[in-house]
Parts: C-alpha cells; structure tokens; sequence
C-alpha cells in the first residue's frame, strides 16, 4: 500500500470519527448531566436525515434541507423530553433501556408510516460534490472534507460552549451535582430539555450530513446508535473530550482494520478465503477494542465519574 | 452496581416460607392456565397454538436464565441473546452433523454430531457455560452503563462472527430438517414437544427458587444490596455475581437450543442485539426479579406479537407504545400489578 | 383465559371451514412488509394481488402477512398457515435465508411453495423438492449473466465487491465462473456496512478497468452516492438488485450510466408486459420493479396451474406448474428440471430522459440461462 492510500484511510477513518463524535456526544451529554442511558438517540439521527430528504425535495435546496433537520431533531428531543425521558431520570438504568427502547420502536415504524417503506433520495449539494487535490497528492471527495471540517468547528464550539458560557457552567455544575444546582435557582427542568434537545440537534445534523452520503432509510440510526456506545464507552462516560477520542479511535480502527486485515491474511492465505476472513474479523475489532480497554480500564480511558 | 436498588424491595426474599402467598398461586396459575391451552388446542386439533404454547415456555426459559443476573443478581445484562443463540447453534450444529454423519465441524479425530437431545442440551450447559464464564470474568469488572455495555459488545462480536462464519451458514442459518431426538418419545408431535419445554421450565423455576432460597441466593442478595456487608461477613461477592452470570447463560443456551428446534432453523438473528432486548422486555413486563415474572412476560410478550402482528403491518408500533405505557405507569411488571409490589415466591 | 377463548375459537372456526367449499383454494403469503427493504415484499405482495384482481375469482382466499425480515417470525407464520388455516399454496418470501428456514420443512408438511423471489442454491440444487417451483431466479442467475456480459464486452480487469456473507460469496462466485478473467481485486465488505470511503480508496488506487458490485438494498445506495462523490470514473456492472426503480428514485443521477443484468425490464415489448407496466401504475401510481413483475408472474403461474388442477390433486397440479403454460412478463419462460426458470437475461442501463432516472433496455446478456446447481437435484 502506498503512503498516498493510507493517508487517505487514515482521512477516512477520521471522518467516520467525526460523524461518530456528533452522535457520540449527544449521548454522553445527556448521561452526565442527566444520567439517562438513551437508546432512541438514533431515532433524531433518522429524523434529521429523513427531514431533510424531505425538505430538500420541497425546496431544491439541501442547505434549506440541513437547516430543517436540525430543527426537526431539536424539536423532536424536546418534545420527547416532556413528553417522556423526564419521567425516567428517576428511575434505574433498566427502565431506560426499556422505555428507549420501546421509542426506537415507534419511531422506527411511525417514520415508515409517514414516510413509506422506500428510501428517500438526497444528494451532495452541488457546491460541495466532487473531490480535491490536498498537499501531498492525495485526491479527497470535498464532501467528506467538509464534514471533517465541520466536525472540528462542532468539537470547538461546544468546548466552548460548556467552559465559558452560562448554560456550560450549568451543564459542568449538572453534572458534578444535580441537587446543588437544583437549590441554586437553576430551572432545572428548563435546562434539561435545553441539553436533551441539544444532543438530539447534534444527532440529526450528524444524520442530515451523512444522509446525503447513504442511504435515508428507516432503521438507518440503530448502527450508528450501537458504535456510538461504543465510543462512549471506551471515552469514558460522561466526558466530551472522551467521546472525541474514542470516536476518532474507532473510526481509525474500523476503518484501517477494513482495509488492512484482509491484505495481512492474503500473505497466507487463498486470496478469496483472505478476503472472507479479514472481513470477519475486521468487523469484530471494535468490539474487541471495546472489551480489551475496558477490561483494563472499567470506565473507559476518560471517566469523568460514575 | 447500585442501580437497581430502587427496583426491588430490599427485603431479602423469603421464598417458600409462606407456602401459599399471592405469588406463589399466580406462578401455579400461570402455569396451569398455559398448559391446559395446550391441551386444549392439542385436543381440538389445532397444533399452531400448541406450538405458540411451546413458543412461550422456551421464550419464558430464556427469561427465567436472564432473571437470576438481571432481577436477583442486579447485572444488567445487554447481551443474552449471546447464549440463547449459541445454545441454538450447539444443536443446530450437532443436527447438522449427525444428519451428514461427518465429525464436529468436520474435524476427523472429532466425534460425529449428535441428534439426542440431552446430549444437546448437555453441550449447550457446557459451551454456554464456558462462554459466559469467560463473558463474566472480564465483564463484572465494570459496573452500571459499562456493565450493559461491555455485554452487548461480546453479544456483537459473537453475531459478527456467525454472520462471516460460512461452514454453519453464516447470514443466512443453519435449518434443521429433522427435529432432534429423545429416546422413546415422539419429539415431532406438538403436545410432546411442548411438554418437554415445560418440564425443562420448571425444572429451571424449581432450581432458581432452591437457589434463591439456599446460602448462593442469600449472598446474591447482599451482594446487590450491600456488597461492604457482604465483604464483612467474609464472602468474596465477584465469585457469587460470576457463579449466577454463568448459571444464567447456561439457561437461556438450554432456552436457544429449544427454540431452534422448535423453529428447525438457527440463524445470526438469534444473536442480535433486538433479541437481548426482547429478552429483558421479557423479563421486565412479567417483573424483574420474580420467580415467575419471566413467564408472564413471555406469555403477554408472544400474545401481543401474534395478535397485533394479525391486525396491522404496523404492529411494532403498537408494541412499543404498549411497552412505554408499562415502564411509565405499570412499574413492577405483570406480577407487580397482580401479586402487589412486595415480593414472595 | 384469552388463549383459550381463542383457541376455542379457532376450533369452531376450523369446523365450520371443513363444511365450506371443498375446492376453494387457500394462498398464504409471507413477505416482508416492516423494516429495512421492505420495499421489495410491498412490490412482490402488489405485483401479485394485481394479478389477482385481474383474474376475478372468488374461488382463491389470499391471506398476507409480515415476516418482519426475521426468519423464526416467518417459520411460525408458515407454521400458522399450514396448521391453521391449512392452505394449498405458499408463495412471498423475498429472503434467502428466511426462505431456508421456512421452505424445506413446508413443502414435507404438505402445501406447494412457489417463490417469488429467493432463490437460494440448495433449494436449486441438493434440497430440491417437487412441491417447490422458483418463478424468478436462482440467486446467481443475474451475476453470472453479467459475467459472461462482461466477458463479451471485453472488459479486461474488473474491481468487484460483495457483502461478507453466503448470498454476497455466491454473488461473485457466480460472477467470476462466466468472467473467468484476471480481476483487480476482490473485496468483501461488512453486511449491512453504509460507509465505503475505504473501499474507494482501494478502488481509485487499483489498475482496475471497471467495477462489479453486489450490494443489495440501502448498502447500494449508500456506495453509488459515494462512488459518484469520489472522483472515480471507471464503468460500473451490477445485478439488478441494486437499480431497482425505487433504489433508482434514492440515488438519483448518480446511478446514469451504469449497466444491469435482469431477467426483466419494463421497456421490455411484449402485449402482457405492457399491459402489466400500464395497469400497475394505474393502480399503484409509481413505475413496477422487477419485484412487482415477479409477484404478477408468480400469480398468474398459480392462476393458470389451478386452470387445469386443484392442489389437492397433487401431480397434476405439479404437472400443470411445470408446464409453466401461462403469459410471462418476461416473454418467453419455461421450467428446468429442478423447478428452476430457463430464461433469458438482459441488460439495462440506467438512464435521465429528463424525469429522473430510469432503466432502458440495451440487449441479452445471456440467453436461455439455466442454473448451475440443476445437476445436484434428484428431480
């Protein structure tokens, strides 16, 4: 493999990483400050996508469409944190498993009932649709580069967001003490929507963006849910700047792993059963990643507390 | 692993010390009442309900396996459907071999496959076992979110592995053409089938009530109440939680090689993700840490699949607004609603 | 108690059945209407129900019901339909290996299995039964078809890729046993993967001449919008599966100028096709897809085999669906001796005439294909 193609995976690894990070720190936001265990965080990544799709279709414009769905994911979490998530805050980490659970569901099934069971279409905006020559000769779709750039900006933006603005005072107060902040006059119910919403924004703009890139299709969010656990998890719970890490850990390794394991095993092996079995394995790496880190560290690499 | 504490009373459980609570007459209830539908049905010609019936006893199985780690034991496990489905390779796979009459995995020097079903049932304690000690010894390390976690991520290692794994069918399963064999019995017909499950489910509640009831359950108990006092006393708690991990999986493997023969088929879908949350619905909706929750669950769980299923194409909706109601405002599960909220069995 | 009532129910349902017209004929389909690529179910259950609207006989009860894609969900559901409402005919499963789990044991328990769609190798081959007829293909058909176009076309070193998984390794098995050339690479992917920045990567970076894929459902999707975005302008050769007329509408332009094998095109100039492609946007508003040609197939093999014999007269019946004597959308269509389609294959390309993209018929890619597992069935 030359030195152009593994920059170029590496890129692709990092731009996985980065869509992860989107989901990834919604989820872990809402765990630390509200300690709630959120399997539906998917079901606004499908939301944005299919808002999208759906507003681009009516407009011509996917920009109009971006904008749409990120409203509509907000909205949603907003409305699904009054309606429901407020009620199991209280509750053992069980009952949300169920109760999110059951949400995937519904939202899984009164998505189809609106939209239909065919995927929708949408597509990289023109101004954005082909690839560039970066320095060093490696050729990148300007999309994928985009979303790496983006990534970026969302990853400054909320540091900071949480470190010099008021609601982030509240978030870091939230989440080392819920009582105190409670007692303090904080509107506690106020604030909890803002950060429910906020997670579930980041989550449809992660599914709008990657919408345009596969396909906008009902269950798109459950693997992209599961990997986002799995990000959070080795992060370590809780912590921003864990999800960051473990999201461009697991994109590198996902993706390195795809590319390279099936080449090692050729050096062995009948070029076809090289293929099969690299594949294989390469989809069990994260979870073997998962498993090695937290069988060393059981709460993750960054555990802001549990 | 202090999570559950406000799911269940901390009374510690006096199983079978009150010989005829409420709990104890709704689990005797439960059963007959799944029983003599079978017979009926049998009786009235009608095999599709016996088999539902079977149906709910492997499903309630595969529940009772998870209840001793989840309800009992306070491990939140995200990744049973692990064992259920290595159960159901365990005797897809011996089926497979004994039908070809090649050795295990077509090894020369192994043994021929096998079509009896103890022996079935007997390697899937064994591999269920041995996988979950494995599981279990790495897994109860981590605690709370970490614990749901790390299960579901070997849950998913395992799916990966038989979706690529060609030789058993990879995606596309494994059937089995001949229902596997118990000497002296009729296997194929419907009634003794469905008798089998039942004898094996009862078997399971007797054994998790002795347990429950002996010196494991006690120190089960305390290790998910209060593990300081349990360390005082002198008892090691990550050896009791491992014992009752793996006792779990064991179960639910016995409940995954019943279904595969039930179904003639074992595929990757048993080892889903969805599967292990069907099974901790399962085990939720009858009440968590019930003798007899599980099977409650599994009897409204199948019934609601069946019957909305018939009624519209959107039935999974209805089925996740009918869950939300019952985490919501039917905390406690079925036998919370029924036998009340304190806990006998 | 509800089970017992239900039961009961079901009892005397069943007696007052038996007292019913004897020569009534009983259709249960399992397909896949919820869930991921339930697009296909809908068309196949659409395509079918056409046919029969057309037929007007009040002498054939259809009963449809929704795998869910999830094999134990469609073997109960056999299970129910044998048992319970003891049809003659089973037909609908749109998946290999659902059609694994359910087939081999249905057709020993008694009703006739007409597929509509999965036509996975043992049930061609070693598992081959009397009862069970394949109305589309056998799963390699349209890759090997498309091999030997290739192979005619003279493209020299073709990049190919499938899912890691038994249809995505007969996918290219198929394909490589009429290509038989010299191939860039061959890659296979996760099932179910969306992403394929990498395997772009590899591709850009290879001497490759072309590419060949096999990525059915969302997974093709994905791939044709990234593999527009990446900068790569090799051809690109596929099964049909992945240009359906409903992928088509998500991929939008860029899908143009790929080439696709299928046993069917709705360009295709036949009266019954015409017919069929009219009557079908009439009713439904949207443009068939080769699924919705199959289910309408499927339905007027059954229509025109009950003609002749009910299924209860089991080998007439079996003599009248081999005779397969019945008006194709396909044109010309006869049975193998494993029950299997002879058939011809053509080739499609997938073009904008200005209302998004669509599929125009260019030429055979192979005639009269015949399957090569036929030799493994004792039939």
């Amino acid at each position: 493999m030359t030195l152009t193609l593994l920059i170029e995976q590496v890129l692709n690894g990092i731009q996985l990483g980065t869509m992860l990070f989107l989901m990834a720190s919604g989820l872990t936001l809402v765990f630390g400050v509200m300690g709630l265990i959120n399997l539906a965080h998917g079901s606004f990544y499908m939301t944005g996508a299919f808002v999208t799709a759906w507003v681009t279709g009516l407009t011509g414009s996917f920009w109009v469409g971006l904008l749409g769905g990120v409203l509509a994911a907000a909205a949603v979490g907003a409305v699904v944190e009054w309606t429901v998530i407020r009620r199991l805050y209280h509750r053992d980490h069980l009952d949300q498993v169920l109760a999110t659970f059951a949400l995937i569901l519904i939202f899984s099934e009164g998505t189809r009932w609106i939209f239909g069971s065919s995927p929708l279409w949408l597509n990289v905006p023109d101004s954005l649709s082909g690839s560039v020559t970066l320095p060093g000769g490696v050729e990148y779709p300007l999309y994928r580069l985009a979303i790496i750039v983006m990534g970026v900006a969302i990853a400054i933006g909320l540091y900071l967001l949480i470190s010099r603005t008021r609601l982030g005072m509240r978030i870091r107060a939230g989440e080392n003490d819920r009582e105190m902040i409670g007692a303090l006059g904080v509107d506690i119910s106020t604030l909890y929507t803002l950060v429910f919403a906020l997670g579930a924004a980041l989550a449809g703009l992660a599914g709008s963006t990657i919408g345009a890139l596969q396909s906008v299709q009902v269950g798109m969010g459950e693997p992209v849910l599961i990997l986002a656990f799995v990000v959070i998890v080795i992060g370590g719970i809780g912590s921003i700047k864990g999800a960051l890490i473990g999201a461009v850990l697991v994109g590198v390794v996902d993706t390195l792993g795809r590319v390279l394991l099936p080449g090692l095993f050729k050096l062995f092996m009948a070029p076809s059963d090289a293929s099969g079995v690299g594949a294989a394995l390469a989809s069990m790496l994260i979870y073997v990643l998962m498993a090695g880190i937290l069988a060393f560290k059981p709460n993750g690499l960054f555990a802001a507390h549990d | 692993m202090t999570s559950l504490e406000s799911h269940i009373p901390s009374r510690s459980p006096s199983l079978g010390r009150r010989p005829l609570s409420r709990e104890t007459v709704i689990g005797w209830g439960l059963i007959l009442v799944l029983v003599a539908a079978a017979v009926f049905a049998h009786l009235a010609g009608e095999p599709f309900y016996v088999n539902l019936a079977s149906r709910i006893a492997i499903v309630a199985l595969a529940g009772v396996g998870l209840n001793l780690a989840l309800g009992f034991g306070g491990m939140v496990s995200f990744g049973h459907a692990a064992f259920f489905g290595i159960g159901g390779y365990v005797a897809g796979i011996g089926a497979f071999h004994a039908f070809d009459q090649s050795p295990l995995f077509g090894l020369s020097g192994l043994p021929a496959g096998s079509d009896l079903m103890p022996v079935l049932w007997l390697s899937a304690l064994l591999v269920c076992g041995l996988v979950a000690y494995a599981i279990g010894a790495i897994s109860l390390g981590t605690s709370g979110v970490y614990f749901i976690m790390i299960t579901l991520a070997f849950a998913q290692m395992i799916y990966y592995f038989a979706v690529s794994w060609p030789t058993y069918g990879g995606e596309d399963g494994l059937p089995i053409y001949i229902r596997n064999s118990l000497p002296g019995l009729d296997t194929n017909n419907p009634l003794v089938f469905f008798t089998l499950c039942m004898a094996l489910l009862g078997l399971a509640l007797f054994l998790t009530q002795r347990w429950m009831n002996a010196r494991f359950g006690a120190a089960l108990t305390m290790a998910r109440l209060n593990e300081t006092r349990l360390a005082t006393a002198g008892v090691e708690p990550r050896p009791i939680r491992l014992a009752a991990f793996v006792i779990s999986g064991m179960i639910t493997g016995v409940a995954g090689a019943l279904f595969a023969d039930l179904n003639g088929f074992v595929g990757p879908s048993m080892l889903s993700w969805h599967r292990s949350g069907e099974i901790m619905v399962i085990v939720i909706l009858g009440g968590v840490g019930r003798l007899c929750g599980p099977l409650a669950g599994a009897i409204l769980f199948v019934m609601m699949e069946t019957l909305l299923g018939g009624l519209t194409e959107y039935w999974q909706l209805f089925l996740g607004v009918v869950l939300l109601a019952v985490v919501l405002f039917a905390r406690g599960g079925v036998m919370g609603l029924l036998a009340g909220r304190e806990r006998y069995a | 108690m509800k089970k017992l009532l239900n039961a009961s129910l079901a009892a005397v349902m069943a007696s007052t059945l038996a007292t019913a017209q004897a020569d009534e004929v009983k259709i249960g389909m399992i397909t896949t209407l919820s869930g991921g690529g339930s697009h296909l179910g809908v068309d196949v259950r659409d395509g079918f129900m056409l046919a029969m609207e057309q037929a007007g006989r009040d002498d054939i009860e259809v009963l449809v019901q929704d795998d869910a894609r999830k094999p134990d969900v469609a073997k109960s559901l056999a299970n129910e339909f044998i048992q319970r409402e003891d049809v003659d005919i089973l037909t609908g499963i749109i998946w290999s290996n659902l059609a694994m789990a359910v087939v081999p044991s249905a057709v020993r328990q008694g009703p006739f299995y007409i597929s509509p769609n999965a036509g996975p190798s043992d049930l061609a081959g070693r598992l081959c039964h009397n009862k069970y007829f394949n109305v589309a293909w056998q799963n390699n058909n349209l890759h090997e078809a498309m091999g030997a176009y290739m192979k005619q076309a003279d493209v020299k070193k073709p990049f190919i890729l499938a899912p890691n998984y038994p249809a995505g390794t007969d996918a290219l098995d198929g394909f490589k046993s009429r290509f038989q050339g010299e191939l860039a690479n061959e890659v296979y992917t996760q099932l179910g993967q969306t992403d394929y920045a990498a395997e772009l990567a590899q591709i850009r970076a290879s001497d490759a001449d072309s590419v060949f894929f096999f990525l059915p459902g969302g997974m093709g999707i994905a791939f044709m919008k990234q593999y527009a975005g990446a900068g790569i302008d090799l051809p690109v050769y596929g099964p049909a599966f992945s240009f359906d007329e409903i992928i088509l509408g998500a991929v939008g332009d860029a899908a143009v100028g790929v080439k696709n094998t299928s046993q069917w095109a709705y360009d295709l100039d036949n009266p019954t096709n015409n017919a069929f492609v009219a009557s079908f946007r009439e009713k439904y508003g949207r443009t068939p897809t080769l699924y919705a040609s199959q289910g309408f197939d499927t339905a007027n093999l059954i229509l025109s085999a009950l003609d002749v014999a009910h299924p209860d007269d089991e080998e007439a019946f079996q003599a009248a669906l081999e005779a397969a004597n019945f008006e194709s959308t396909r044109g010309d269509f006869r049975f193998g001796p494993n029950h299997h389609p002879i058939q011809d294959i053509y080739v499609r390309e997938v073009v904008d005439q200005g209302n998004g993209p669509t599929n125009q018929l260019v030429g055979v890619a192979v005639e009269d294909l015949q399957d090569s597992f036929v030799d493994q069935c004792s039939l």
